[in-house]
């Protein structure tokens, strides 16, 4: 950057004019008009226009002048032959394809696509790639958006450069919000580690960055303690070495730290999955006695009703899981209900005819389904608002889907429970379960509290399946995959005991994700499924052994 | 006990030849050992009589599988034992009849290795995991396919008998052990061949195994092993032992309360049932030339218990029935229509346990059974 130092003192003018006095140069003064002018002298401008060109751009403060400069750095501005109109492009041009989707650059919405002979790219070369580079990176910063100037500090520290570090300097001077603060002070600092002579300043950098869980940083830091070939240290000053180990440590005693709540909170979500499908089961064999190898299958309408849903109203995909929750518990729920009263009312006091009965409509359900969808996997399309991840610090992220699968089991849990507890249905439902000729003695329809039970716990069943249709493939296969653990987990908890299934979902779940590092998936279910089968020898009835009248009818 | 002083008048055979069902079954063993020879090796391959070796393949099948259905019917039908895992015991002791061959191969596998099967050459394995030492020797391995199920079902059986854990619970819980050690078989680092299995035997005991003498051989074998443990079976069922193990599945607690050891009974019983199964894979991979993990999927345990319920439990006979007639219907499906058999074999286990819970065999006129213990009706639990 021969030319920069200059200009970068007028620019950082302009920027401070822009934030002092926002009114004039803010989002809303320079037209659209204005802004299409400048992007059409763009066409046949020389590099030396192109440049004013673009450094008149990011003084404007418009605010698409980000997303088109980023096109124009990465190959993607283009403008069509037949009117002259400047147009981004979806994504660079790749040696096969014939086509490209055209971005409209005022509204940055679709503008269809155009044959790749009817479009012209603007050309940049290396010296225009790095005014762009530095353009960006000032338009970055002086935006009024916090996460848009994080991103551009982050977007700085991979370029750390004389000027960048100035343009930082600059905008710590005024910078109010104390995320992006604390960011510019860790980049400054690492780039006061990249300059490395002065211990005085390495000392102040490493204290910056003693906070920071980075692992860029921590890295670097392991970088002052590295020794040459011949055994001397690359770093001469003891104090800074200290220093240096010393921020090491805390680092790395915080990363495992916040690791650990990582695999915690990993394990709770797994889990949660668990938790969902056993409380549907301990429903139907706590109170009905029946174990239910179709809940597996109810799970998997349910995840196919997601599917359907999303195929009938695509333009509507966020909103789309509103709609399929409910139905995919009326439809497993009327599966149940179908189920109960034409095979299970049949069988009942026979658990385990009742087991093989169910297992059989498992079969017609699943082959059913390969009927209809065929046996390949369906795709349901993630909800915006469910993907990405919730970035809490450098060392803990959390994927949104995880975070609403557990927010959604606690719900449905605690719906579940609300049920049970406060309404008619359920109080019957309770009744049936702790003596059911009494029940009846006292006139409640033990025959229709049954259906209605095993309704409800395959209507849970489906609407499992719409959470697990967020989480895996949907196919004719998807219940069996989970069944298994889940019939553990209800094992484990003490049968149809809510509260069990839930303490034992959630502790399988974790213990499942602790050990899977060491032990790797599989040997890590062994692992829970031996140690379930030692925890049994203890306690034969579960962690919630059922108490009173109920835990005779053994 | 009197009683059963007159009752061992009869010896075991003159007891069986007694019973229709036995006689039936017992005759129909003997005419398949001495008719299939016939019919596949004297008979010319010309005439519409001869007996292909696809067809050989499949009768031996048929009669592992019965074979199987036999150890699960002894423990459900008389114990009240619903094993959900039982495959699992079959394929370890298929598994161990393939080390066996997959070490006769020798140096005349794909790589040459004289000592490493071709899947530990293709993982880059240096040497023989221990615990493959020994199977070169046909007598070694002979009893790891008695040891190796035995001794798992011992374990497990020891664990989950002496904590009570009874009915659907004992099932999720073989459910789960078979599908663990699904798990781990997949695995390649287990040292079983993970997913393919062993595949591409030579030979056993020096016999070719690609030749229908063999083949003949084996399946005469096998024919044999079922008629033992059919009637071994029966001298178990007949004995007090016997009736203990019903008194079992009728009410454990009473059987409990009277002074009996439950565990030490049901536990013995079920060790011998797992042996059993475990035969029946060591002479099932040989005959079918294949072993592979999905032989341990559940879903092939739960199929053995159908086969079980479709031909009448508690009857030994009539499991042996059900075996062959459903998986007869299953080749028949399978081969004609392949999208409608989970179909039909849902339907099967939805129509016979509403409606058959003696199974086809219950559907024989009570006169023509036998009276006496192997045909009471069995309980439901």
């Amino acid at each position: 950057m021969r030319k920069s130092p200059p200009r970068v003192n007028g620019w950082i003018l302009v920027v401070l004019v822009c934030l002092g006095s926002r009114a004039p140069l803010s989002a809303q003064s320079p037209n659209d008009a204005n802004f299409l002018t400048q992007l059409g002298k763009l066409r046949d401008a020389s590099y030396g226009d192109k440049e004013k060109i673009i450094e008149d751009l990011g003084a404007s403060g418009y605010p698409n002048v980000r997303p088109v400069l980023r096109a124009m750095l990465e190959d993607r501005l283009y403008f069509r032959n037949s009117d002259q109109k400047v147009f981004l492009v979806k994504s660079a041009a790749q040696g096969d394809s014939t086509s490209l989707d055209l971005i409209d650059p005022v509204t940055l919405k679709s503008a269809g696509s155009a044959s790749i002979e009817n479009l012209t790219e603007i050309g940049i070369n290396n010296h225009l790639r790095r005014i762009l580079e530095t353009t960006l990176a000032r338009f970055g910063l002086s935006s009024p958006d916090v996460s848009v100037r994080l991103d551009a500090v982050l977007e700085i520290e991979k370029s750390l450069d004389d000027s960048n570090v100035a343009l930082l300097r600059e905008r710590m001077a005024v910078e109010k919000n104390s995320k992006v603060k604390k960011e510019i002070a860790t980049v400054l600092a690492l780039a006061a580690l990249n300059d490395g002579s002065d211990p005085k300043a390495l000392l102040n950098a490493i204290a910056t960055l003693r906070g920071s869980l980075n692992t860029d940083v921590r890295n670097r830091l392991q970088g002052l303690l590295d020794r040459n070939p011949d055994g001397s240290y690359v770093e001469s000053d003891a104090q800074v070495r200290a220093a240096a180990a010393e921020a090491v440590t805390t680092i790395n005693h915080w990363r495992s730290f916040y690791s650990v709540i990582e695999t915690f909170i990993f394990g709770l979500s797994q889990g949660s999955v668990l938790v969902l499908i056993a409380i549907g089961l301990a429903i139907t064999f706590g109170v009905m006695g029946v174990i239910n190898m179709a809940h597996g299958e109810l799970m998997m309408l349910g995840a196919y009703t997601t599917y359907v849903v999303q195929l009938a109203m695509p333009q509507h995909i966020d909103g789309s899981i509103f709609v399929a929750i409910p139905a995919a518990f009326v439809v497993a729920g009327l599966a149940g209900v179908l189920i109960e009263r034409t095979v299970i009312r049949m069988l009942y006091g026979r658990p385990l005819e009742t087991l093989l009965a169910t297992f059989g409509i498992s079969l017609i359900l699943q082959q059913l389904v390969r009927s209809i969808f065929t046996a390949l996997n369906r795709s349901v399309v993630t909800p915006s608002w469910m993907s990405g991840t919730l970035q809490v610090n450098d060392a803990l992220a959390i994927t949104y889907n995880r975070l609403y699968t557990m927010i959604f089991t606690l719900m449905v849990f605690g719906a579940l429970l609300a049920v049970l507890k406060f309404t008619r249905i359920g109080l019957e439902i309770r009744a049936v379960a702790q003596n059911r000729a009494m029940a009846k003695a006292m006139g409640i329809r033990s025959e229709w509290v049954d259906a209605m039970t095993f309704g409800l716990g395959s209507g849970i069943a489906g609407v499992a399946g719409v959470a697990l249709s967020q989480l895996t493939n949907v196919g004719p296969n998807l219940g069996q995959s989970y069944i298994i653990d889940s019939f553990l987990v209800v094992v484990f908890g003490g049968v149809g005991n809510l509260w069990g299934s839930l303490v034992g979902g959630m502790s399988m779940g974790i213990v499942d994700e602790i050990l899977e590092p060491y032990a790797g998936a599989v040997l890590a279910k062994i692992i829970v499924l031996v140690a379930l089968i030692l925890f049994i020898q203890r306690r034969p009835q579960g962690i919630f052994p059922p108490t009173g009248r109920a835990s005779e009818n053994q | 006990m009197t009683t059963t002083k007159t009752k061992r008048r009869y010896t075991l055979w003159i007891s069986a030849r007694r019973d229709p069902g036995s006689r039936w079954f017992l005759g129909g063993l003997g005419l398949v050992s001495v008719g299939v020879p016939i019919l596949n090796l004297m008979v010319p391959a010309s005439s519409p009589l001869h007996l292909t070796s696809y067809g050989l393949t499949l009768i031996g099948k048929y009669l592992c599988y019965a074979l199987l259905a036999l150890a699960v019917d002894l423990i459900w039908g008389y114990c009240g034992i619903l094993s959900l895992g039982h495959a699992a015991f079959f394929a370890l002791g298929g598994y161990a009849m393939g080390m066996y061959l997959m070490r006769e191969i020798g140096p005349r596998g794909v790589y040459g290795n004289p000592i490493l099967p071709d899947f530990m050459v293709f993982l880059n394995w240096k040497k023989l995991p221990w615990f493959w030492y020994g199977f070169n020797h046909f007598g070694f391995a002979l009893i790891m396919m008695f040891l190796a199920p035995g001794l798992l079902g011992l374990a497990f059986g020891w664990f989950a008998f002496r904590s009570r854990v009874t009915g659907v619970y004992f099932s999720i819980i073989t459910q789960a052990l078979t599908w663990a050690l699904m798990l781990a078989f997949f695995r390649n680092d287990t040292g079983f061949g993970g997913n393919n299995g062993f595949t591409d035997f030579k030979d056993i005991l020096g016999f070719n195994l690609l030749s229908d003498c063999v083949h003949v051989v084996l399946l005469v074998i096998t024919a044999v092993m079922l008629g033992v443990s059919y009637l071994a079976c029966r001298k178990i069922v007949a004995s007090r032992a016997g009736r203990v193990i019903r008194a079992i599945r009728d009410s454990e607690t009473r059987t409990r309360f009277l002074g009996y050891r439950v565990e030490s009974f049901k536990l013995w019983v079920f060790v011998f049932s797992t042996v059993l199964a475990g035969i029946a894979g060591a002479l099932y991979v040989p005959q079918i030339g294949i072993i592979n993990p999905s032989e341990f999927s559940p879903l092939n345990s739960i199929e053995v218990v159908i086969w079980v319920a479709v031909g009448g439990r508690g009857t030994l006979y009539g499991a042996v029935a059900g075996a062959i007639l459903v998986n007869y219907a299953k080749t028949i499906f399978t081969t004609s229509f392949p999208n409608a058999w989970y179909y039909a074999l849902g339907t099967l286990f939805v129509l016979v346990t509403m409606f058959l819970p003696r199974g086809i065999i219950g559907l024989i006129p009570n006169r023509a059974r036998l009276r006496g213990d192997s045909n009471e009706q069995s309980a439901s639990e």
